[in-house]
């Protein structure tokens, strides 16, 4: 008795060892968690690509990759990936520039506008679009050859062109909003002490701002050029019927067509491969500009810098800026909007022509609309919680724990956000259909798999910044007041951080709820996602009906952010 | 010429919720060629303002400010000459040295804006960096030097198109205070040898004496008082730059009949000449801790209580309490009393503030910031 006594205490007082036995647990469970869910997809994927059976066979890759269709859809992507990056960029620095540093007025609505396409997936900017630029029956096109008589139209959406341009209005945010925070942070004295020194406001652009803000602008512009070549939707909306065709199309389509054959299967599989190739390349490109330009800009008292006059040139600019908004954002809202209620689409946009019936159809009588509702919430709620908790405990072991090995967690954990979601679904499919002898294939649970894999990289980030910001003190105050170190978690840390993963959560929800690119190779007959279901219905020609279900995906994505805009406003101390 | 002339120079504000703030009322001021001069006055009351009005990064709202006998920005010809014309060199407190340039090219930016030829440049900046001590990291990034070491390459980049004047914008606050020091002595000998007109803003009223042949005291947007270093220190005009310029006590006094009485002490007159024309009326005393004798003689001062006794490095403070009152007063470490005894003090050097010209003071001020 008296021993076990002495044993309880020495465990109490040597909270060491304690401490190494729980973290030891949560390293390996994470190590665990992310081997099975990131990893061996990837492994699978290779093992698929070179191996038939346990013989390593070198042929195929080479083979698929040189098929003209294939090749030709290489270069596509690229093509596209280049000039939405190009195009994005320039658009993003513009508008950085006129909001971080002009006199132009109403700032506040261009840059709270400027993030709405943030919110939407591109696929229904391509939707949208189509309904207005689609060659024949796009309702510009229609009204440009009624002006004009002719048969020719206006422009013409499912083309490179059309992509790109739907590209541009969807990722130009990521480089604009990186390069406004860089200017709103940047001390204003560093181009303060330039115009001192003699130089006029072109120079001190030039010379001094553009170099200071350039990691920020590096790091946008790789943003855009890694969600370009990875990008599903708007290709396949606007592509497919133009048989233009990109990396992620084209292994969508080898496939579907295959219906889960070896032979697609593996072609799919070899130019996965291909593109997580020309991704990494794209990464290990973003890590040489970036280590170019290590510094901090961020100091001295808070200052409003100098803002450029644009006199003469500000009404102009101003109309410019709103005009593009407008096509921006606006238009393709109100028309996916106005479109779901036409009793047909290509009727005019009379009020006579408005019904309620898509609606009344979509929420009422179509079991495949409401199951895919439902799915989505169910997707997105459970993989938003699993992967947000999972998401703190990586951080934690990262940040707080630190054991050896912790960089090869943090590579994992990052891993997939440089995996395009539809390798990330081919790698799922491949060790969840029955290669380990478990079958989830066509289920719901083989889609929340891929969800957690695709998302965990967001949760590790957002859990990070949080954790990086409770000081080791804080837990430690708790211990050294004789709590144990699960309570000090629990009643410490955990609380602290509570603010951050209520956002995580939604960082995961919000972009889950709108999902397309992975669910597309994994749902089942009866595992539509609303993605899913949305584009099914709009390649079916149902389009007053998708743009009618688009709009309630946006209803309920415009309720998640001001959800979330309303939790992480009165965020304190954190 | 580099004299530099502020007048009816005024700046307001428009704040986010509408209301106007007038930052700088109607400066009139010139500071005279090869003079350092000093804006002092706590974080808030302008001085910054005025400085980067100088500077032109801040547009008047009226006056006018004339560098030498060339008008820089005058409002009502709408007349404003943009920063990068003005020919001035300035150091700011963040240092702002550019982190993506290395400490040559820092220094050497306002002579590739004047495009200069390579060999100019080279011997000039070469110039600069001896001077500040900085020759040996010419090719050594910003971040790889400590803040003594950043601030001396925004000094060095700042003289090295020689200019006539030199706007400083507490260049010593992000500095540790050893390093003050040292620096405020070497900007003097930038100024010894270069010859330019500083002007220097600053919070610290002891580096602002150091370093000033004139300085000027502000509060909420108003010049208080102007005059040399020694002048503002003897002579404060009000309760307000005498409390600024360094330790003090302010006891409140009833004046009777020329004679003088602490408030709620023993009716005993404090050996004081009031001002002249002044006999009665509520006012405060206001003296330096280091500038009262303690004594245990009865009758050779005023009778008080030694209340508290803290030794510090250079002296002893003593918490003497005058009636409901208490002053602090620094003496030698050879002067050493007891907690609780009694003593008895005489001021050496004291000033009167009647209490109604202070009230009416500070409500002329209160009035500015609407």
């Amino acid at each position: 008795m008296k021993y076990f006594f002495t044993h309880i205490f020495k465990r109490k007082s040597s909270m060491g060892d304690r401490r190494i036995g729980l973290d030891q647990g949560l390293f390996v469970l994470s190590l665990i968690i992310l081997i099975i869910t990131v990893l061996l997809p990837i492994i699978m994927i290779v093992l698929r690509t070179f191996f038939v059976g346990t013989k390593l066979d070198w042929r195929l890759f080479p083979q698929i990759v040189f098929a003209p269709d294939n090749l030709s859809a290489i270069i596509n992507t690229i093509k596209i990936a280049f000039f939405v990056t190009v195009f994005g960029t320039l658009l993003g620095l513009f508008y950085a520039w006129l909001i971080g540093r002009s006199d132009i007025p109403l700032k506040g609505v261009m840059k709270a506008l400027f993030t709405i396409p943030y919110m939407f997936p591109p696929f229904f900017g391509a939707m949208a679009w189509s309904l207005l630029l689609a060659p024949r029956s796009g309702y510009l096109n229609k009204l440009f050859m009624q002006i004009t008589g002719g048969s020719s139209p206006l422009l013409n959406i499912n083309t490179i062109g059309g992509i790109v341009f739907v590209e541009v209005c969807y990722y130009f945010p990521f480089v604009f909003l990186q390069v406004v925070s860089a200017l709103e942070r940047m001390d204003p004295t560093l181009e303060e002490s330039a115009r001192i020194a003699g130089a006029g406001q072109w120079y001190v652009i030039r010379k001094i701002t553009l170099p200071l803000v350039l990691p920020a602008i590096a790091a946008g512009a790789m943003l855009i050029l890694i969600s370009s070549l990875s990008h599903f939707g708007v290709p396949a909306i606007l592509g497919f019927s133009n048989n233009i065709f990109t990396l992620p199309t084209k292994i969508y389509q080898l496939i579907n067509r295959s219906a889960g054959s070896f032979q697609g299967i593996r072609e799919g599989a070899s130019l996965s491969i291909l593109l997580v190739v020309v991704v990494v390349a794209a990464l290990y490109l973003q890590k040489l500009v970036l280590r170019t330009g290590h510094y901090d800009i961020i100091k001295g008292k808070s200052m409003r810098p100098m803002l450029i006059k644009l006199r003469g040139a500000k009404i102009p600019l101003l109309t410019i800026s709103l005009i593009s908004l407008f096509v921006i954002v606006v238009v393709p809202l109100f028309m996916i909007f106005i479109v779901g209620f036409l009793k047909a689409y290509g009727l005019p946009l009379k009020l006579q022509n408005l019904t309620l019936r898509n609606y009344k159809y979509i929420l009422g009588q179509s079991k495949m609309v409401k199951d895919s509702i439902v799915n989505s919430l169910f997707l997105s709620i459970t993989s938003g919680v699993i992967t947000m908790f999972l998401g703190v405990m990586i951080a934690y072991v990262v940040i707080k724990v630190k054991p050896r090995g912790k960089g090869f967690l943090e590579i994992l954990s990052l891993l997939p956000y440089s995996i395009p979601g539809i390798v990330l679904a081919i790698g799922v499919i491949l060790v969840w259909s029955g290669a380990f002898g478990v079958n989830l294939y066509n289920t719901i649970w083989i889609i929340l798999i891929a969800y957690i894999a695709r998302y965990v990289s967001f949760a590790m980030k957002s859990a990070s910044a949080s954790l990086e910001q409770v000081h080791y003190s804080l837990e430690e105050a708790a211990r050294s007041c004789g709590a144990t170190h699960l309570e000090s978690l629990r009643d410490i840390t955990i609380p602290l951080i509570r603010p951050g993963m209520i956002a995580g959560f939604f960082l995961i929800f919000l972009p889950a709820m709108r999902e397309l690119t992975t669910s597309i190779l994994l749902y089942g007959p009866f595992t539509r996602t609303l993605g899913v279901a949305i584009y099914a219905i709009n390649s079916e020609g149902n389009t007053v009906q998708a743009s009618a279900l688009a709009t309630v995906a946006i209803a309920i994505i415009v309720a998640g952010n001001l959800a979330l805009r309303f939790i992480t406003k009165d965020r304190k101390g954190l | 010429m580099s004299q530099i002339i502020l007048k009816n120079v005024t700046k307001e504000f428009v704040t986010r919720g509408g209301h106007r703030v007038v930052a700088v009322d109607n400066f009139n001021l010139t500071i005279n060629e090869g003079e350092c001069f000093s804006f002092l006055g706590p974080s808030g009351c302008g001085k910054t303002t005025t400085l980067r009005m100088i500077a032109g990064f801040e547009d008047l709202t009226e006056g006018e400010i004339w560098l030498g006998d060339k008008p820089v920005s005058v409002k009502s010809k709408n007349l404003y000459v943009p920063p990068e014309n003005r020919g001035l060199g300035m150091v700011f407190q963040s240092f702002a040295v550019w982190p993506h340039l290395n400490v040559f090219e820092n220094v050497a930016f306002p002579l590739r804006v004047m495009k200069k030829s390579k060999d100019e440049i080279r011997e000039q900046v070469r110039m600069a960096l001896t001077h500040t001590d900085l020759i040996r990291s010419e090719k050594v990034y910003p971040s790889d030097l400590s803040g003594g070491q950043q601030q001396r390459i925004a000094l060095a980049r700042a003289i090295v198109t020689n200019p006539r004047v030199m706007l400083l914008d507490e260049p010593l606050s992000n500095l540790d205070p050893k390093l003050r020091e040292s620096m405020r002595f070497e900007i003097k000998e930038l100024q010894k040898k270069f010859n330019f007109t500083i002007i220097f803003v600053t919070h610290d009223q002891s580096e602002a004496m150091a370093l000033s042949d004139r300085m000027l005291v502000m509060d909420l947007g108003k010049i208080i008082q102007v005059g040399a270093p020694h002048e503002l220190y003897q002579k404060p005009v009000n309760k307000f730059v005498y409390g600024f310029l360094g330790l003090s006590n302010f006891l409140e006094v009833v004046a009777e009949k020329g004679n003088v009485y602490p408030k709620g002490g023993a009716h005993v007159a404090i050996p004081f000449e009031l001002p002249p024309g002044i006999e009665d009326g509520e006012g405060l005393l206001a003296s330096r801790p280091n500038e009262i004798e303690i004594s245990p003689v009865r009758g050779s001062g005023y009778p008080a209580k030694i209340e508290k006794r803290l030794y510090m490095t250079f002296c002893i403070e003593y918490h003497i309490s005058i009636g409901r009152q208490t002053i602090r007063v620094h003496t030698s470490h050879s002067n050493v009393f007891s907690e609780g005894s009694d003593c008895f003090i005489r001021f050496k050097n004291p000033r009167w503030y009647a209490t109604e010209s202070e009230r009416i003071e500070q409500e002329r001020l209160e009035r500015q910031v609407l």
